[in-house]
């Protein structure tokens, strides 16, 4: 099948849907490549490069829109751009389904099949090689302090020199995911004091990993748990947390700020007071500008000077760094188009049984298939992440079985239901209690076990191995029971197989337990 | 003396205990807490069943001695046993509930107050229960004894398979039957106890049997379906004595032994059946075949420490891929010394862990922990596979089997599609192992042969303290 890359048409776009690099990999699965003359001129990659590369040079979009099987996209496309797509086509790019309702509708009337980047389920861990989201934040979040270092008149580093002592530029950070990660390494990496700041706790030794510190807010509420990043912190938590920047901003040059919440405006983190109390010449880079911004005093896609302070709000950091941003993203579908092309013979197999897969197809020949339902099992212990850049992978067992088929689990109910008609028919009362107690036991047990993580499979074994001392019960009860008279016992058999079954079972009741605990005692992070 | 109701709710709490326990146990945050609420949960269970109804004082001294002398010899074990030697001991204590059952099983056979005041139909229910309890009792007993000795090295790792040993097992099946039927219709004690010891014979052969033929590399599996077993044999006792704590807490065991056997499958890309059913493959009665017929070309070539510490130096990122090699020599500490080192020169040192690695699902884990290895940068298999051709050095530490190529280049070989550590990848692999023997599923592995693979011979402990003296230098 021939895989289209069009140009980007979007102002301001200089990203390219893939380069020569990720091209010859392409080929080798056995696709054909063509690209739009000019497509990727502004990131670094001319015709030439992607000719070398294997690649046909089409020129105009209409041309490439209507021979390609195959569509990669970067920006979501223009309704021009679906007008020359051709029925039936497979497009792979960023959509946002949600946001861009008329769009959706627009492609599922052109019977195409729609993998939308961004739906992709990030939490399977096999999806993260796939993550685009993820890929262009790490750039905009690097290109975020480069902004910064531009805009501000000094060093990032402290130096000591025959011409006086210059001291570090302190840098803050709101919002640790991927781009605050970034941003944090590349600040630290020039040689700034880099603080960092975010709800949820768990992320503080990311943050310290690349060289950042940790600024809790000082107050005491659980950022992620049952909700995570989904709950809005409450009234008292939000006021101490306006302290905590109100004080930032009065102590450090730079702010960087990162904060989004899906579906919503991003939250204003910044006033215009915090800005006034800032020193003259500091700089806030705010990359939810896109989104209304953090900071108040924003103004979407401008540098611009208040009060002294230089607020960056640029929103095509990723098409500043275009070369990388793009080179990152085609390798992102290019993981993607080996999930679509396992077989290696070029041609694509849409399978909505995989969940990673099942999550992108946002329409499928032209049937809107969005939103995906949530993964199994997999998704039920994730929080809602309202920063899902850094969500960590979730390692549930049940996130790599497909839902069974309806023909096996009719199979199944109706051998369960032949079986239990039996026992109720023939067993008599009492056993059915027990029987009842006994079904009720396996299910809480297979509930129970199935989310272990691998790491505790031993100690879970020792401790099962332990529990299932409990037979000792079973030897209790017979060592000395209350007499029953006129019925001849042979006590002493009983006794002595009772007392060794006793003594088995206590060995591996003390040992079991003893041996958990020496093993848990361990594990430490 | 506790009154029946009394005892009962007692029962309920430690019922709830239990269920905590192993949900706790899920979660390395809870997992203590989880191993807490078992034991309390046993200590509830048991003081109830001793000062309840059904227990007179006349048994006390005979109980304490009992659980003294057990106890003793438990907790003696549980501190003696060296952290590598954990699967055997997990084996070795499955065998024991197993062995226990029977004597519980028979002690109440024999006793004539377990059948009074029952119904035709409930005195049916019941002998079959018992001997579904000794049944299942004595498989788990031999099965968990050939296991334990299989991962003591005692018994060779290789299966054992005897032609038409799947006909076999159905006429054990069929015997067993009959002389079910035997016993039920036993109109004397007597004549039930032979059918019962017949009975109990044919399933401890069985179990021995069962697990013999089950090769070296799947003892993972088998312990943790032994696990199982013995939970069944709890709860079939609970039938036969009307408990409800041992139904349900047999049930429990039972029903996450087999989950905790069905993922760990999984994750080697094996059928959960195949596995029981013993032997690789499905070749009926053929031993497995060895990748002889496609012997690897190229050329072994080893290194030294010194050359190893070396190229760590060198490195920007390096895996570690430990395996049972590593347990055997209690290697773990030096491991642990020699990340920290390269961690303190800013080397990314990750551990890559397969599924099945070692002889006990997560017992590398275990040992690293035992080790002190921060926990986050122990990565599981499918976290770090991708992540191979970007690193500088792979070290593969007494592992074989888990990083065999074969297993996704050559369809024909007995472990094809299992999923296996791709450490070839990397730029340069090297592989610590003592001698050019090929791994406990008797393959022989192609990685060796590979020309970015050095092998460094030797013990795994002794090489990687030189290792560590050179990197140190």
């Amino acid at each position: 099948m021939r895989i289209g890359i069009p140009a980007e048409k979007n102002a301001g776009e200089k990203r390219v849907a893939t380069v020569p690099e990720v091209v010859e990999k392409l080929i080798k699965l056995g696709f054909q490549v063509a690209i739009e003359s000019g497509a990727g001129d502004q990131a670094n990659c001319n015709d030439d490069s992607y000719r070398a590369a294997g690649a046909e040079i089409i020129e105009g979009a209409a041309k490439l829109w209507a021979e390609s099987d195959i569509v990669f996209k970067v920006a979501v496309p223009t309704s021009a751009e679906v007008e020359m797509m051709r029925e039936g086509i497979t497009l792979i790019g960023f959509i946002w389904p949600a946001q861009n309702p008329e769009l959706m509708q627009q492609l599922a009337a052109k019977k195409a099949t729609v993998l939308a980047i961004d739906a992709l389920p990030r939490q399977l861990s096999r999806a993260q090689k796939m993550d685009a989201l993820t890929s262009q934040a790490g750039v905009a979040g690097y290109r975020a302090v480069i902004e910064a270092a531009n805009a501000f008149g000094r060093f990032f580093n402290g130096q000591i020199t025959a011409a006086g002592k210059v001291p570090p530029a302190k840098v803050f950070i709101a919002g640790a995911g991927v781009a605050g990660l970034a941003a944090i390494g590349t600040a630290a990496g020039l040689g700034a004091i880099v603080r960092a700041n975010d709800t949820r706790a768990e992320v503080a030794d990311q943050v310290k990993s690349l060289g950042g510190e940790f600024v809790k807010v000082d107050y005491e509420e659980e950022g992620s748990g049952g909700g995570g990043y989904a709950k809005v912190m409450s009234e008292g938590f939000q006021q101490a947390q306006r302290e905590m920047y109100a004080k930032q901003a009065r102590e450090v040059d730079i702010i960087i700020t990162t904060a989004l919440i899906p579906g919503k405006p991003a939250p204003r983190l910044i006033t215009a007071e915090m800005v006034q109390s800032m020193k003259p010449g500091s700089v806030i880079v705010d990359m939810a500008a896109e989104r209304g911004g953090n900071c108040e005093l924003t103004v979407p896609g401008e540098a611009v000077v208040k009060h002294g302070v230089t607020i960056v709000g640029y929103t095509d950091l990723n098409s500043r760094l275009a070369k990388q941003s793009s080179t990152l993203y085609g390798t992102n579908l290019f993981r993607l188009a080996e999930e679509l092309c396992k077989s290696k013979d070029g041609i694509i197999n849409v399978n909505m049984e995989d969940d990673a897969i099942r999550g992108l197809t946002v329409i499928k020949d032209g049937e809107i298939t969005w939103p995906a339902p949530a993964p199994k099992l997999a998704a039920v212990a994730k929080p809602a992440a309202a920063k899902p850049a850094t969500a960590p992978a979730a390692k549930g067992h049940g996130s790599a079985g497909a839902p069974a088929s309806a023909g096996k689990i009719v199979t199944i109910f109706s051998v369960v239901a032949l079986l239990f008609l039996l026992i109720g028919a023939y067993a008599p009362a009492a056993f059915l209690g027990h029987f009842t107690v006994f079904v009720l036991a396996c299910f809480v047990g297979y509930m129970v076990v199935w989310n272990v993580t691998p790491a505790l499979h031993t100690p879970l074994m020792s401790v099962t191995n332990a529990i299932s001392s409990i037979i000792a019960i079973g030897a209790l009860v017979q060592i000395a029971p209350p007499t029953v008279l006129g019925l001849d016992r042979p006590d002493g058999w009983i006794l002595w197989l009772a007392v060794a079954g006793i003594a088995l079972t206590a060995v591996n009741m003390f040992g079991g337990f003893a041996v958990t605990k020496r093993m848990l005692s361990m594990f430490r992070k | 003396m506790m009154s029946s109701s009394l005892t009962s709710v007692a029962y309920l709490g430690a019922t709830i205990l239990f269920i905590l326990s192993l949900g706790g146990l899920s979660n390395p945050e809870t997992s203590r807490r989880g191993n807490l609420y078992g034991m309390i949960g046993m200590t509830i269970a048991v003081l109830a069943t001793v000062f309840g109804p059904r227990v007179t004082m006349e048994g006390l001294p005979w109980i304490i001695g009992a659980m003294v002398v057990g106890g003793s010899i438990g907790l003696y074990a549980a501190r003696k046993v060296q952290m590598t030697q954990m699967p055997e001991l997990v084996a070795l204590m499955h065998s024991l509930v197993g062995l226990a059952a029977c004597l519980v099983g028979f002690a109440n056979y024999i006793d004539p107050m377990a059948a009074v005041g029952l119904s035709h139909a409930e005195k049916a229910i019941h002998e079959i229960e018992v001997y579904i309890g000794i049944l299942i009792g004595a498989v788990t007993f031999s099965g968990s004894l050939i296991a334990f000795g299989k991962l003591a090295g005692k018994i060779g790792g290789k299966p054992l398979l005897i032609p038409g040993r799947h006909f076999l097992n159905l006429i054990g099946l069929v015997v067993v039957i009959f002389f079910g039927w035997q016993f039920m219709l036993a109109d004397s004690t007597y004549a039930g106890l032979i059918a019962l010891t017949v009975m109990t014979v044919i399933a401890l052969l069985f179990g021995i049997h069962m697990v013999m033929a089950i090769g070296g590399a799947d003892m993972p599996v088998v312990v943790s379906m032994l696990n199982s077993y013995s939970g069944w044999a709890a709860a079939a006792t609970g039938f036969m004595l009307n408990n409800d704590l041992l139904i349900v807490t047999g049930a429990l065991v039972g029903s996450s032994g087999a989950i905790l056997s069905y993922i760990m499958c999984r994750a080697m890309n094996r059928n959960f059946i195949s596995v029981i059913a013993g032997g690789f493959g499905t070749g009926g009665g053929a031993p497995a075949k060895t990748g002889g017929d496609a012997q690897p070309a190229g050329e072994v070539v080893a290194i030294s420490a010194t050359e190893t510490a070396e190229l760590l130096r060198e490195a920007k990122s390096v895996i570690i891929v430990p395996g049972y090699g590593m347990a055997v020599a209690q290697a773990q500490h030096v491991v642990n010394e020699i990340t920290q080192v390269l961690r303190e020169k800013g080397v990314n040192v990750r551990f890559g862990i397969h599924p099945v690695a070692g002889r006990m699902p997560g017992h590398m884990n275990v040992l690293l922990a035992e080790a002190k290895v921060p926990y986050d940068i122990v990565m599981e298999m499918d976290e770090l596979n991708e992540d191979f051709p970007d690193t500088d050095v792979s070290i593969v530490i007494g592992a074989n089997d888990i990083v065999n190529p074969a297993a996704q280049e050559e369809p024909g070989s007995p472990i094809a599609g299992m999923p296996v550590l791709e450490v070839w990848k990397a730029k340069t692999s090297i592989v610590m192992k003592r001698s050019m023997a090929s791994g406990y599923a008797g393959v022989d592995n192609p990685l060796f042969y590979k020309e970015n693979n050095r092998m460094l011979f030797g013990d795994a402990k002794k090489m990687l303290d030189e290792v560590l003296v050179a990197l140190k230098a």
